[in-house]
Formats: C-alpha cells, sequence, structure tokens
C-alpha cells in the first residue's frame, strides 16, 4: 500500500493509505482525529473543511496520497495548548453561531481562512457569499455571519463590537 | 466581599455548556464511535421504484477480500417488519391498511433505495466493492410515483394488503352542520394547493453502529436517534425479539434531526441483529446519497379548500379535502401527521364556528414520508394562511383587517375549536400588533416604490399562525390511535457534596438542552450550572423517556424535572425539619436555601445532601437515605404557540430571483428560560421555511427516480440565500404545564413558508398573480413576468 508522511496539527504521522483513501478517512479514521466530519459526497457541505498549508480544503476532495509534505490543521489544532481558543471558537460561542455542532468544525475553519483572505475586513454580503461552500441546517447562518464579523474584528485587531458593547 | 454570582436562572441567556466540545472537534458522534474487532456494513438498494426480486445472487461478492457475511431478506424473514406506531381509522371505522414493512425486501422492492441484501466486511470499501459483485435480478414494474397516478384506476398495486394505494380515507367534523353553513355564505372562496415533498438533510447522515457480547447475551445499538428509548421499544419488542433489559441503546451527540431520526429504520435493526450472527460490533454509516433515498421525507400534500364568508368578512365554516403521500412503506409516525397534526389545526387563530376535513393517504413509489420540522402543521397554516390572503383578496378585504376581524378574542380562552382541540392561552392581536410595528408595516408602501424606482417588485406577507405542540396526554393521544405513550421522564440526583446529575428522557440534537434544562435546575434548587450536568440518550443511564420532537423536550421533560424537584424540595424539608429540630410545615425552601420562616435558622441544600448520604444524624426510621427522585409527566393538554411572521421579499424581474430582504417574527412561545436559545430555535426555523417556499422540493420522475438525489441538486438554503430574521417575543403563559412553556423548537418552520409566498404573490401583484406553487424559483417567477412565455 502506498505511504503518506504529513503533518497535522503540528504532529509528524506517516501511514499506510489505500490509494482511493480521501485526506477526511485518513484524518478520521486512521488518526482517529473526528472533529472533521463528512456531510455529503458531493462536495457541498463543506463539514469536512481543514486547512492544508493555510488554504481552507475539503478534506473529502483530496487523496491522501496527495498530502505528502502537507501541513494540515484541523479543528482539533486551533485551540491553544493552555486550551485557550481561537477567537473564531470563542465568537462563535458567544454568539451562538451553533447548534447541533456537526458543521461547526468546517464552518470555523471556512470561516478562519476567509478573515485571513480579507484583511481589511469583510461586509456582511461578502461573509455571506464567503461561506458559500458550508451548509448549516441549524441556524438559518445569522448568528453564524456576527460570530464572522465579530471573530475579525479581534483577529485584525479593531475594536470588537463586544469590546465597544463593554465600554 | 459580597460576590453576586452571575444570574443563571430561567430569563437569562447563558451560553451554552455544549459548545466547548464541538467547537474544539470533541463531539460524539455515531460515527466516531469504533469499537473494538468492529465490522462495516454496507447496504445495497434497489436502484428500481418497483419491481420483482427474483434471485439474489451473492457467492461471487461471498468471495471478495474482506467479506464476513452477506444477508438478504431471506435471512431475515424469521424476525418482525418495521412497526407502525400509530393506528387510524377509516370513515366507516375499519383500521388503515397497514402492509408489512420488511427489514431487508422480500420478494419486491417499492422504491429506489429499498434495502436489499446488507455486507459485513472487514473495511468499509471492501463491503462496498462486494455489493457491487451482488447480482440481483429484478423485474420491473410499473411503478406509481405520484398520488394522481397510485389513485388511478388500473394503476399498478404496491401492496396486497393496501388495494386501490390507499392507506386509508378519514375524516374529522360533521359534514351536515358545514353544509348547512356553506348554504348562508355569502361568498365561498376555493383554493387549491400542493405542499412539496421536502427532504430533512440534517447534517449529520444517520450511522448506526450494533455491538452484541455473546458471554451475557448483551446488544448494545449505538444511533442517530432522537429517542432511543422508542427505538429499543420498537426493535427490541416488534423486530428482534429482544427483551428491553438485553438491550442498549445509545443516542450519543447527535447531529440535527428535525423529526427524521424519530423513526426506527431498518439500519438499525440490520446491524443489531447482525452483530449477533456474526458476533462482531457491526458500523454502519450513510452516505449523503443514501439518506436521501432512506431518511424519511416530509410534507407532500394535494389540498383543496374552500372557506365559507358572509357579507361582513366573518368566516362561516372551511372544508378541506387533501391527499397526503406516505410513500412506499408506512414510517414510524407517518400516519398521524396528516390526520391529527394537520386537521386539528385547521382552525389556526381564527373563530371559524365548523370545519370538515378529509385526507385520504396514499402509498407511492417513493422514500416513505413521515414528520419533518412542524410536521402536519406546517401543511395546515400553509394552507390556512394563503386561504386567508386569497379569501381578503376575493371579498375585497385588507388581508391584516380579515385576519384581526376573525381572531379568536383574548378573553375567550380556554378555546374549544371544532376539530378537537381546546387552546389554553394566547393573544393573536398582540403578536400581529407588534409585528407589524417591528416590521413597519406601514411604511411598506413608500419601500414598493423606491423599489420600483429600481426595476425591482417588492413585496410584503403576513402570517399569523398557531401550533400545538408539547405532545401529549397519552390517554388523549390512545383514543386517536397512537400506540405509546408520550409523557416524559426525569430524574434529579443531588449528589453528597451538593452537585445534580439530571437524567432526562428527552434528547437533544441541537437544542441546547444540557444549559437549559441546567438553567431549571439553577433557577429552582440554586445550583450553579456548572454544577449541574444534564444525561440524556443512554438507556442504561436514563430510566425511561419518549424523546424531542414536537417542541416537547421543555414542556414535557421540563415539567417532569419539575415534578422530581418538588419531590426533592419536599423530602431535603423534613431532613431540614431535623437537622433545624422545627415542624416541616416551618420549613420553607428558596433557591438552595432551606429556612425555618421567620427565623435566621438555614440549612443549604448541600447540608441537606450530605445528611442524606451520611445520614448519622437523621431520622432513619422515616425517611430513607439519599436525595435522588424520579417523576414521570404527563400533560394536560398540548401546548398553543403563535404568533405572526412578517417577510419582505424583492424581486428581480430580469432573473425571476426572489431575494428575502426582511423577516420578522414575533412569537408566543410561553415562558422564555434562554432567550438567546429560543431566537436561535426561531431562526433556524425559519430558514427552513424559507427553504421550503422558496428553494427546496424533492423531485420525482414519473418512473420514480429521485431526481434532486444530491446537495448538488436539491437546493439547501444557504448563507447567501437567507436574510438576517428579527426574533421577538410575546408571552402569555401556558397554564396547564408548571413551567408556564409552549415549546419553540417548531415555530419557526411552521409560521414563515405563507408569510414569504404571501410577500411574493403581493409583489407580483401587478402581473394578476393569485397564487405561485412553493418551491417559488426563478424559473416559475421569470415566466409569470414574462406572460408565460418560454425563456428563448
Amino acid at each position: 500500500m502506498p505511504q503518506v508522511t504529513l503533518t497535522v496539527n503540528g504532529t509528524k504521522h506517516t501511514v499506510e493509505v489505500e490509494a482511493r483513501t480521501l485526506l477526511v478517512e485518513l484524518l478520521r479514521e486512521q488518526l482517529r482525529l473526528t472533529g472533521t466530519h463528512v456531510g455529503c459526497d458531493t462536495s457541498q457541505c463543506g463539514a469536512c473543511v481543514v486547512h492544508m498549508g493555510g488554504d481552507s480544503i475539503k478534506a473529502c476532495t483530496i487523496l491522501a496520497v496527495q498530502c505528502e509534505g502537507a501541513d494540515v490543521t484541523t479543528i482539533e489544532g486551533l485551540a491553544k495548548a493552555d486550551g485557550t481558543l481561537h477567537p473564531m471558537q470563542e465568537a462563535f460561542r458567544e454568539y451562538h453561531a451553533l447548534q447541533c455542532g456537526f458543521c461547526t468544525p468546517g464552518m470555523v475553519m471556512s470561516a478562519i481562512d476567509l478573515v485571513n483572505k480579507h484583511p481589511n475586513g469583510l461586509t456582511e454580503q461578502e461573509i455571506r457569499e464567503g461561506l458559500e461552500g458550508n451548509i448549516c441546517r441549524c441556524t438559518g447562518y445569522h448568528n453564524i455571519v456576527k460570530a464572522i464579523a465579530a471573530a475579525a474584528d479581534v483577529m485584525q485587531g479593531r475594536r470588537s463590537e463586544l469590546a465597544r458593547a463593554a465600554e | 466581599m459580597n460576590v453576586v454570582a452571575p444570574f443563571e436562572g430561567i430569563g437569562a441567556s447563558v451560553r451554552r455548556k455544549e459548545d466547548l466540545r464541538f467547537l474544539s472537534g470533541r463531539g460524539h458522534y455515531t460515527d466516531d464511535i469504533n469499537r473494538p474487532g468492529q465490522a462495516h456494513a454496507y447496504i445495497l438498494r434497489s436502484p428500481h421504484a418497483h419491481a420483482a426480486i427474483n434471485a439474489i445472487e451473492t457467492a461471487a461478492a461471498q468471495a471478495m477480500p474482506g467479506v464476513v457475511a452477506i444477508f438478504t431478506g431471506a435471512d431475515l424473514a424469521a424476525i418482525g417488519g418495521l412497526p407502525c406506531g400509530w393506528q387510524i381509522h377509516n370513515k366507516d371505522g375499519s383500521p388503515m391498511a397497514e402492509p408489512k414493512h420488511p427489514v431487508l425486501a422480500e420478494g419486491k422492492v417499492r422504491h429506489v433505495g429499498d434495502p436489499v441484501a446488507v455486507v459485513i466486511a472487514e473495511t468499509r470499501q471492501q463491503a462496498r466493492d462486494a455489493a457491487e459483485a451482488i447480482a440481483v435480478d429484478y423485474t420491473p414494474l410499473p411503478a406509481v410515483a405520484t398520488m394522481q397516478a397510485a389513485l388511478a384506476p388500473g394503476a399498478a398495486q404496491m401492496h396486497e394488503a393496501a388495494p386501490g394505494n390507499l392507506c386509508y380515507d378519514w375524516h374529522i367534523g360533521d359534514k351536515a352542520v358545514l353544509d348547512a353553513a356553506f348554504a348562508k355564505a355569502h361568498k365561498v372562496v376555493t383554493f387549491e394547493t400542493t405542499n412539496n415533498r421536502l427532504v430533512p438533510n440534517a447534517m449529520e447522515p444517520r450511522a448506526a453502529v450494533g455491538d452484541f457480547d455473546p458471554q451475557s447475551g448483551d446488544y448494545t445499538l449505538y444511533t442517530t436517534s432522537q429517542n432511543p428509548h422508542v427505538i429499543r421499544l420498537l426493535m427490541g419488542a416488534f423486530v428482534l425479539n429482544i427483551p428491553e433489559s438485553k438491550l442498549r441503546v445509545v443516542a450519543p451527540d447527535v447531529g440535527g434531526g428535525f423529526g427524521s431520526k424519530i423513526y426506527h429504520y431498518a439500519e438499525e435493526a440490520i446491524v443489531t441483529w447482525a452483530a449477533g450472527r456474526v458476533k462482531r460490533p457491526v458500523k454502519w454509516t450513510a452516505d449523503r446519497t443514501e439518506s436521501f433515498m432512506s431518511d424519511a421525507h416530509g410534507r407532500d400534500h394535494v389540498s383543496k379548500a374552500e372557506l365559507a364568508v358572509d357579507k361582513d368578512g366573518k368566516i362561516l365554516g372551511l372544508k378541506v379535502h387533501t391527499y397526503a403521500n406516505m410513500g412506499a412503506y408506512l414510517s414510524t409516525f407517518a400516519p398521524c401527521v396528516p390526520t391529527y397534526l394537520y386537521a386539528t389545526l385547521l382552525a389556526g387563530v381564527y373563530t371559524t364556528p365548523v370545519i370538515y376535513a378529509e385526507v385520504k393517504a396514499v402509498f407511492t413509489n417513493t422514500v416513505p414520508v413521515d414528520a419533518y420540522r412542524g410536521a402536519g402543521r406546517p401543511e395546515a397554516t400553509y394552507l390556512l394562511e394563503r386561504l386567508m390572503d386569497v379569501a381578503a383578496a376575493e371579498i375585497g378585504m385588507d388581508r391584516v383587517e380579515f385576519r384581526r376581524k376573525n381572531f379568536i378574542p383574548v378573553d375567550a380562552f380556554p378555546y374549544q375549536t371544532p376539530v378537537a382541540l381546546q387552546y389554553d392561552s394566547g393573544n393573536y392581536f398582540a403578536t400581529l400588533d407588534a409585528a407589524l410595528e417591528a416590521a413597519d408595516w406601514k411604511g411598506f408602501e413608500a419601500r414598493r416604490a423606491a423599489a420600483k424606482a429600481k426595476g425591482k417588485l417588492r413585496g410584503i406577507g403576513i402570517s399569523t399562525y398557531l401550533e400545538a405542540c408539547g405532545i401529549a396526554p397519552s390517554a388523549v393521544v390512545g383514543s386517536l390511535g397512537a400506540r405509546a405513550g408520550l409523557y416524559e421522564v426525569g430524574t434529579i440526583r443531588v449528589h453528597p457534596t451538593g452537585s445534580v446529575t439530571v437524567l432526562t428522557g428527552t434528547h437533544s440534537h441541537g437544542q441546547g438542552h444540557e444549559t437549559t434544562l441546567a438553567q431549571l435546575v439553577a433557577d429552582r434548587l440554586g445550583v450553579p450550572i456548572a454544577n449541574v450536568d444534564i444525561v440524556h440518550g443512554d438507556t442504561a443511564k436514563v430510566p425511561f423517556g419518549m424523546g424531542t420532537y414536537g417542541s416537547r423536550s421543555l414542556a414535557v421533560g421540563g415539567s417532569a424535572m419539575f415534578k422530581a424537584m418538588d419531590k426533592i424540595i419536599a423530602k431535603g424539608k423534613r431532613i431540614a425539619a431535623h437537622l433545624m429540630e422545627a415542624s416541616v410545615e416551618d420549613v420553607e425552601f428558596d433557591r438552595g436555601t432551606f429556612r425555618v420562616a421567620g427565623t435566621d435558622k438555614t440549612k443549604t441544600l448541600t447540608d441537606i445532601s450530605l445528611a442524606a448520604y451520611v445520614p448519622h444524624n437523621y431520622p432513619i426510621e422515616e425517611i430513607e437515605p439519599g436525595l435522588e427522585e424520579t417523576a414521570f409527566y404527563d400533560p394536560k393538554n398540548f401546548t398553543y404557540p403563535g404568533g405572526c411572521h412578517i417577510a419582505e421579499v424583492e424581486i428581480d424581474t430580469e432573473t425571476g430571483k426572489v431575494s428575502m430582504v426582511n423577516f420578522t417574527a414575533v412569537d408566543d412561545v410561553g415562558r422564555v428560560i434562554n432567550p438567546m436559545i429560543v431566537e436561535g430555535q426561531v431562526q433556524g426555523g425559519v430558514a427552513q421555511g424559507i427553504g421550503q417556499a422558496l428553494l427546496e422540493s424533492a423531485v420525482y420522475d414519473a418512473d420514480g427516480q429521485l431526481i434532486s438525489g444530491s446537495m448538488m441538486d436539491y437546493t439547501m438554503p444557504r448563507a447567501d440565500d437567507l436574510a438576517p430574521v428579527s426574533v421577538a417575543t410575546h408571552t402569555t403563559l401556558c397554564t396547564h404545564n408548571p413551567l408556564g412553556v409552549k415549546g419553540c423548537g417548531e415555530v419557526g418552520a411552521i409560521g414563515s413558508p405563507p408569510a414569504v409566498i404571501n410577500a411574493v404573490v403581493d409583489a407580483l401583484k401587478e402581473y394578476g398573480v393569485k397564487h405561485i406553487e412553493m418551491p417559488a424559483t426563478p424559473a416559475k417567477i421569470w415566466n409569470i413576468i414574462n406572460g408565460g412565455r418560454k425563456a428563448a
């Protein structure tokens, strides 16, 4: 069987995979990183989004063997070692941007990349369009959009709505 | 220093306790479970809508790498079919047709996706590969893909036990009284519509892991369920003949349900039974394609309604005729959806004095249909609230005034409708007025004109709705054909040092019970929510329960907890009386403190729990040690949330695309425990309602092939399809449960579809449009705008 060596959340792994194994299967079934989810089979839902080399990708749409030498971050790798949440995770909690939690890991990973790719901030419409590749069935997206806007402020060093409200 | 703890009780928007694990990738969903020695199941499904199975050849597949076992319907012949939980009776009193629903097909397949065989292999891929090597010899039969086709003379017959493909022909109300009312009508307004078939599409596909312990003979099923005890009962007693004591059902974190995970599905029985046969754990996880063709679908009604009105615009009577699609087999609660959850809601918020409804339920070669968020109530609300607009237009009355004129008065509660239900409380004028104000209804015509100037068509629509939830009084539903009681169970376990574990028979799959239910304990017993753990979803831990659906968790499950807390407080007072050498009648309790009335003698809940578990100074002859109480609560009535939804839309005349501009919801859900969570529930429900109105539809071709069978074809609402939803609540308390709560999970999906379509019709009124069927797609609207001409 082919071998692939990749770094996931800072740890290097060498794994034997079938040639047809998808990255998401490698993560979930071989590395037991079950935070990354599978919600569809047509690359529509975005529950499986992870970061590879800093870009968000759908882990259901790339073969594990294509990930040789890759640097992958999953939802499990976002918080700091001391447990401090990433500002995006914190904002999702603060703004009630999750209900069942199933789309949440992919939504958070997409949102972080979306913010990173817009260093000058995003409009509400840009956030909504930027979430085109992620489906949530619970929230109606309203609170997800608010959370991303708030997290963008924190990530980009602007005074957030929250901070303003507290003052 | 006086430290004031943040208020965490009833009314506080406490942030959710469950979020940390979901946000850090530590949720625990069924597909995350892997048992030692586990094998994997793949289910081979029918590609035909209707076909005879002549032979199934499995030898080649059996020889494939990794294959452990292959089973077909013949292997499962000794086990029962999937049971139906509700029996409806026909007009003539005879019971409905109830054909067998085999776990694996027996001689015939009846819908695309009907399970035919299961392959158990070492890996999922090996099981899938082997399934491709199974040769099934089918003789395709003519399929009936629509209700019209199924009821046509000479139609293909699906079940021997259901002649004419008819499941039942049911009615409610007094037709003679109705006819008399119609004879006096100034005008009779007729409206016909189809309520589009939907695919629930919870983001987590269904999954199941069966486990068997050969030493003890115990079975365990891990499953994506909204009601594990119900699955244990149905599967144990009716399908596999396993006593409850030998069967544990666990529903861990579940990624959304919306009704689709209530039912007992074939795959649950297959993995449990197969685990016993192969003596290994067996895991199955649906891919999304399987979800589309095996999860119960929702809605799918064809209806005609007639409304009799007098010359002042007062409603005299309502007559409804509905065809309801059951799909190929009866799913667990399918028969009650278009009857007791539908026709009983046709009074809505109006004083309609007489209602007659008849419903024919029809088998077709499609996926079974059952409850989906709202279940029957969205269908009733859509029919009624569209009819109200159509009628107002026909009699030349303002649509808001027409509604107001027919509202049930504020002082009329309890209000007995002509279709069985008795509403306990509500104020429809208040929710209407609040919504009109919040949506700036008065200012709309200026916004319409401004949009027109930009070449856009703007419309506004209203829906004043009501639903019945908090399901339901056991004796009542039993008399109506339910084969279960619908009480709920709660256990309050106060530990020796004062922390609390709650065992609830309800199940959380997005609703936030771990927070809201903890708030009930914080409010009453004064225990910080950090010290309150909510346990649900495991028949080995929770005494019993009926699960979560019909917006019942708080109204029924919360009330059971309330009763259990009553018992905790009563016992605590007796212990406190002993410790403080007072009479039990003199002991008062308030949020964690027992006090001898009129004195400064107090004991904390922790003092009492410690005494109860370390009973040194304790009236052991009179009071048992320990501080744990269980209560079963059977509701006295349904609860009746209601309110007003207003949708504002803008149509691009070039493309026909409808954009949501604004959505206002003012709902009366009774007492609100956590406003943040209620708002989130309403927003999510409204999103699903907008999805039904504008985007979603399960489409079959004439041969019974599901055309919209993937997320590329079935239009799920995405972030840029929706607009901000403004949510407000206006409370009248439920009068018959101790919390005063009504339920909030379904209101969004029930109230919103007619508001959206009423807005679309309003936007298109200059084109003479009286109605547009859901979903109001750009193609339909473009054709209207372009006078029915087809695109060149």
